[in-house]
């Protein structure tokens, strides 16, 4: 680029728009995503040889191939989805909390203990509030430090929450070897008395996380949309300086959409420690604090686009699977094939923002 | 006293691996760019080093050594600061979102060197890479042998060890004393300054985030053919040394001087639950061991706290950090 | 003479905004020449043009009689231009020898000691008191400056540019600088000096170039120019405009300033020891070139800014006797007290609106917490948008297209009916016109009008002077952040305010009421 442009006038001027439309975005993501299966599609003819539209099609079937692949990619698409949501406040408002990771785990691991030092002492429901209160409680903690210092002293948060995941994760550990005991390996917590688990609904536990996602979805939407606190959460991300204009003390929005946020994430291990694994470990975020922040930047935090944008990336990871045992492949080639995308979806963003300005249209100008 | 040896020397190798992918970091931060892509990037590094030594050993008749070294660490270098010209295309050039990028760059980074680490291991577990690992751990012979404990804890590691230090000083006189550290420190700082003055943004970004990356990628490369003994099996360990790395830079506060004994201090504090106990006599319950692995994270964010606080200006984060620079911007 | 700088025709748009149209001037070697020009009349614009940070959209520049292309800051260095901008380019956790220092070309070896030591030869020689080894971050706001023009002298440039060099140096340092001018001069460089300050351009200036509202009026010798002349030729022919300003009627006292003090985070005295009094029922002016306090001064009243010791802001509400005083409170403490203050601040779509927000959304900005208690009223905001739009003749697609893709003049015509809408009790405006066409700009007038005759006090900051003298009834003179004058609107001229608005240090302690 900054070859050439000493010569005569630039080759090419770089020019902001005023405003982005959202079907010119939704347009340059779909060409995107098109461009980047195009080049997975090389790669993968160009590695493995295989037929790259075989590979697409096989692909499909891991979501599609029957009732049970289906569901559980619902499964899936709710648990990454309800973190993306989680994360659209924060994200709106511009703290970037890349700590869901840890924020989730500490709520698993409440609800985990609860579960098990609690479970055969109270009633059932008495016990899921207190499972739910601990893990919101401590999934808020968990997000409420690195917003603290953030909002009092510009302490970096990025950083901030990054380490956050890793005191959780430590913490975690150590829980299970206390939970574990002498065995090798801790299995499904309360395994005979199943007590703290979440009752199948159409013969499966996790449909109660499926119920709970949806709902969060309408009313994550409905809260930034329709309530005082997400205009305020609007106007700081914006700018802080309209937002002290308007009157929003900018500190207190700052702490409590953070720790909003990380309730949520508590609120999601819950969900996965009696809805999904019925255990604890410190895989249980399984990386979803970490690709949520893409769901949610890519969304623009619409908790609707959201659900596409689960569903293309569980998709992928699904399809994998199957890719891996048709071909004899592996797994990876998710990773590879939803980073070719997601590279692909962030430089367009370039193309929606700004306008490029070739040479030739100028001179033309000139010469006239 | 063995004990308290083998500690130093597992702590100043786990040192060595985190302290390549801080330098790395720094040096892509001091021009403003942060690249949450460092663990991909190691992964990058650390899979293209050892597949090349790993064909070379297997496929040349006589392999050699150095050709070994000479290979593994250019592959290595190549293939991290791809990933770091993929990072700097899309944020320098295209302005996208440089944690969202970074983090993307983690994934791919991860599934590339996994993906094609199963060609290799070839349905094992793991597949070793021994000639290099010879090659890469030698120790500095006679000195580490001959002077009892201190020469081993001293002299007892593969050359890159030392290279660490060595491109730790280097890093620390260029930034420090050279024009181009200067020029770079000011990118980092404030690009409408150093735009103003004449100094290339969009050159000493892309650079420093790829140089940055490559120094980076040598961190996996010791990792698999010195510190894991030439075994690539697939793993998520290297990416949380590459969580711990970027933890560093924050803990030296940007300067890769202070990175030589936090690197160590690091090792120190990540082996303790293994050796502490032992060297008292003491048996500490697993638990506990689980705990104290969280130490180095814990002082890290007392670091970022304390740093914020004093509001001491040279202990901050480089003044633009993860923001694109457009110079019409108004 | 030879000629060192031609611009050709030169025009440079930023949105909307046009800051130079088709401009054709030219700069001689040898000399020194004046730029000068009111705020937003483009000096500083065209300058940058030269400096390599903006490109001109269409026009030619030429250096040494040939045609050049600046696409960089290096670019100009190349060409021997070099240029000291009003707001310091300078890294601030570096010492002063590493900003020197700073992308230095020459390919000698990097050596800061040597950069040292002949920064100190050159501070020798022009006496400039500057600690080579301090950190810009601690230094005072003169310090910054010398340093930035050390930097620039070090790199012997040619051409040399400063862009309002003197806002912060002491007569002493003025007079120093000058000296060092003259002395460049004197090697055959060209100097150009933006500023607006006339006392200034008469002394040390050979030639003055005169910009309007981005265009070039033309230039004059120094020898043949005026305090008259110069002010005339800046601000125009005094234009009669055709803005009704009705008698002020029942004035009552709204607003009582006293001692109003501001230091920004520079240490700078933005507003210095500032009293007035503010009525309901006329229009007050607020005249000065931008950067001389205005912001600080609304923003301070809005609660936005920190005030010194000593300062006081009452408000009068009507109906009761007793004042409150706004200093001290956030804007909502000032809202909750019962206060109705209207602002549309200068940087309309940085703090006045939302700009990824539509029209119903900025509309309750400063209302979103009245009505249901967890729950946005989007009603009532969205029944006012679709009125302004309508009275206001808001050219939009739909009141939730996003304010940031109307047109400045639409942007501003939501921004101040929303402030009007809140029936205000003082209604303050920062540059309301600024950017806009004729007929939006009559459109506020008239809105302002309507303000004052309904019993408002508003306080109107303007910086074109016919519309000032046409539509205030009394107009403050701000320069310096002080009070220079406080005139009556109706008979002063544009003469008498051009020269308060251009004269430093003449009133002590800067009040009216004193």
């Amino acid at each position: 680029m900054s070859k050439g442009m000493t010569v005569k006038e630039p080759f090419l001027r770089i020019v902001k728009r005023d405003g982005v439309k959202r079907s010119t975005r939704l347009l340059t993501i779909a060409i995107s995503i098109f461009a980047a299966l195009i080049v997975d599609a090389l790669f993968i003819f160009l590695v493995t040889g295989l037929n790259p539209f075989s590979v697409y099609g096989v692909m499909f079937q891991g979501t599609f191939g029957n009732r049970m692949r289906f569901s559980w990619a619902i499964r899936d698409i709710a648990g990454l989805l309800l973190v993306g949501i989680a994360l659209a406040p924060v994200f709106k408002m511009k703290f970037w909390n890349i700590g869901a990771e840890g924020q989730i785990l500490m709520g698993g691991l409440a609800t985990a203990l609860v579960m098990v030092y609690v479970g055969d002492k109270v009633p059932t429901v008495v016990l899921f509030l207190v499972m739910l209160v601990t893990s919101i409680l401590a999934g808020a903690l968990w997000a409420f430090l690195p917003a603290f210092f953030k909002a009092h002293w510009k302490t970096n948060e990025t950083l901030f929450t990054l380490m956050m995941n890793y005191v959780a994760t430590s913490i975690v550990a150590c829980a299970v070897t206390i939970l574990r005991g002498q065995a090798s390996s801790l299995g499904k917590l309360n395994m005979k008395t199943k007590i703290g688990w979440f009752p199948a609904i159409f013969g499966e536990r996790y449909t109660i996380n499926i119920l709970v996602v949806l709902v969060f979805t309408f009313a994550m939407y409905f809260y930034l949309k329709y309530t005082k606190q997400g205009y305020e959460i609007s106007v700081v991300g914006e700018s802080e300086n309209t937002a002290r204009y308007a009157g929003i003390n900018v500190k207190k929005v700052i702490i409590r959409t953070v720790t909003l946020s990380g309730a949520i994430c508590g609120l999601c291990g819950f969900l996965l420690v009696c809805g999904r694994d019925q255990t604890i470990s410190v895989s249980t975020a399984g990386g979803r604090g970490f690709t949520a922040i893409i769901v949610a930047w890519l969304a623009k935090f619409n908790t609707f686009t959201m659900v596409l944008i689960s569903f293309l990336l569980i998709f992928l990871e699904m399809g994998a699977g199957e890719i891996s045992s048709a071909f004899g492949l592996n797994d990876y080639v998710a990773d590879i094939i939803s980073g070719v995308i997601l590279f692909f979806i962030l430089g367009s963003e370039f193309f929606a923002n700004y306008k490029l300005i070739f040479r030739g249209k100028k001179a033309k100008e000139v010469q006239e | 006293m063995s004990v308290f040896v083998s500690w130093i020397l597992r702590a100043v190798a786990f040192g060595t691996i985190i302290m390549y992918g801080a330098m790395g970091e720094t040096v892509t931060e001091k021009s403003g760019n942060l690249n949450l892509g460092v663990p991909g990037i190691m992964y990058l590094g650390g899979f293209a080093g050892f597949a090349s030594a790993y064909f070379y050993e297997k496929n040349a008749t006589n392999p050699s050594g150095i050709v070994c070294i000479l290979l593994a660490l250019v592959c290595c270098i190549l293939a991290s600061m791809a990933g770091g010209l993929i990072f700097s295309f899309l944020t320098i050039t295209l302005r996208a979102n440089q944690n969202v990028t970074g983090l993307a760059l983690t994934t791919f980074g991860m599934g590339v060197a996994n993906f094609f680490g199963v060609y290799i291991l070839n349905g094992a577990s793991y597949t070793a890479a021994p000639l290099a690992n010879k090659a890469f751990s030698a120790k500095i012979p006679v000195l580490s042998e001959k002077l009892g404990p201190v020469g081993e804890m001293l002299f007892g590691y593969g050359f890159l060890a030392y290279a660490a230090i060595a491109l730790a000083i280097a890093l620390h006189i260029v930034l420090n004393k050279t024009k181009v550290g200067l020029n770079l420190r000011a990118v980092g700082e404030n690009p409408a300054t150093a735009d103003a003055a004449g100094i290339n943004v969009t050159k000493y970004k892309y650079l420093a985030t790829c140089i940055g990356a490559g120094i980076s990628g040598i961190g996996g490369l010791y990792y698999v053919l010195d510190y894991n003994q030439g075994i690539w099996a697939t793993t998520g360990q290297i990416e949380a040394l590459g969580w711990l790395a970027l933890a560093l830079v924050i803990f030296t506060t940007w300067r890769p001087l202070n990175g030589i004994w936090g690197a160590y201090l690091f090792g120190i504090l990540y082996w303790l639950y293994q050796f502490l106990p032992s060297m008292l006599g003491l048996k500490v319950p697993n638990y506990v061991t689980d705990l104290i692995q969280m130490i180095p994270y814990v002082v890290t964010i007392i670091v970022l706290i304390a740093v914020s606080l004093r509001k001491k200006r040279e202990s901050q984060p480089p003044a633009s950090l993860g923001l694109a620079y457009f110079r019409e911007e108004r | 003479m030879e000629c060192a700088i031609q611009f050709k025709n030169v025009t440079k748009t930023f949105g909307q905004v046009v800051a130079n149209k088709d401009v054709t001037m030219e700069v001689y070697r040898g000399e020194i020449l004046s730029v000068l020009g009111e705020n937003g009349s483009g000096k500083t614009t065209l300058m940058n043009m030269l400096a390599g940070i903006y490109y001109q959209d269409s026009g030619q520049i030429f250096v040494d009689g040939k045609p050049v292309e600046i696409h960089s800051p290096r670019d100009a260095f190349e060409l021997g231009i070099g240029m000291v901008h009003q707001h310091f380019k300078l890294v601030d956790v570096f010492t002063a020898t590493e900003n020197i220092a700073l992308g230095l070309e020459k390919s000698e070896r990097f050596d800061l000691k040597k950069v040292k030591e002949r920064a100190r030869e050159i501070c020798d020689r022009y006496h400039f008191e500057l600690d080579l080894d301090q950190k810009v971050y601690t230094m005072s706001v003169s310090q910054k400056q010398t340093l930035e023009i050390v930097k620039v002298l070090y790199r012997e440039v040619d051409i040399l540019i400063l862009d309002e060099p003197t806002a912060v140096l002491t007569p002493q340092e003025t007079e120093k600088l000058f000296e060092v001018i003259r002395n460049m001069q004197k090697d055959g460089k060209a100097i150009i000096i933006i500023t607006h300050k006339l006392q200034e351009v008469l002394s040390v200036s050979d030639r003055v170039a005169i910009l309007r509202k981005g265009e070039y009026v033309g230039a004059v010798p120094t020898s043949e120019a005026s305090v008259d002349l110069l002010t005339e030729m800046m601000v125009g022919k005094k234009v009669e405009l055709n803005i009704e300003r009705p008698e002020a009627k029942n004035r009552v006292k709204r607003l009582d300033i006293n001692h109003l003090t501001v230091v920004n985070s520079d240490g700078i005295k933005m507003l210095n020891n500032v009293s007035f009094d503010v009525y309901g029922g006329e229009i007050l002016g607020i005249a000065g070139v931008s950067g001389n306090g205005q912001k600080e001064l609304l923003e301070a009243i809005a609660g936005l800014q920190h005030t010194e010791g000593g300062s006081s802001v009452q408000f009068f509400p009507p109906f009761e006797t007793d004042g409150v005083e706004l200093l001290g409170k956030t804007p909502k403490a000032i809202r909750q007290a019962g206060v109705h203050l209207s602002f549309v601040p200068e940087d309309r779509l940085g703090m006045g609106l939302v700009g990824s927000m539509g029209m119903a959304d900025n509309m309750m900005l400063k209302s979103y917490e009245s009505g249901r208690l967890f729950m946005l009223d989007r009603k009532s905001p969205k029944l006012l948008a679709e009125q302004i739009k309508d009275s206001l003749g808001v050219v939009t697609p739909g009141i939730s297209t996003p304010v940031s893709r109307l047109s400045g003049g639409n942007v501003q015509k939501v921004l101040v009916g929303r402030e009007i809408a809140e029936s205000p009790v003082v209604l303050m405006t920062a540059y309301a016109v600024r950017g806009l066409d004729i007929n939006t700009s009559y459109t506020i007038y008239h809105l302002l009008n309507e303000q004052k005759e309904k019993g408002v006090a508003v306080i109107y900051v303007g910086e074109d002077l016919d519309v000032l003298l046409a539509l205030c009834d009394r107009i403050l003179v701000l320069c310096g952040g002080q009070v220079t004058g406080l005139l009556d609107g109706r008979t002063t001229t544009k003469e008498e305010v051009g020269r308060l608005m251009t004269t430093v240090n003449t009133v002590t302690g800067g009040s009216a009421n004193e």
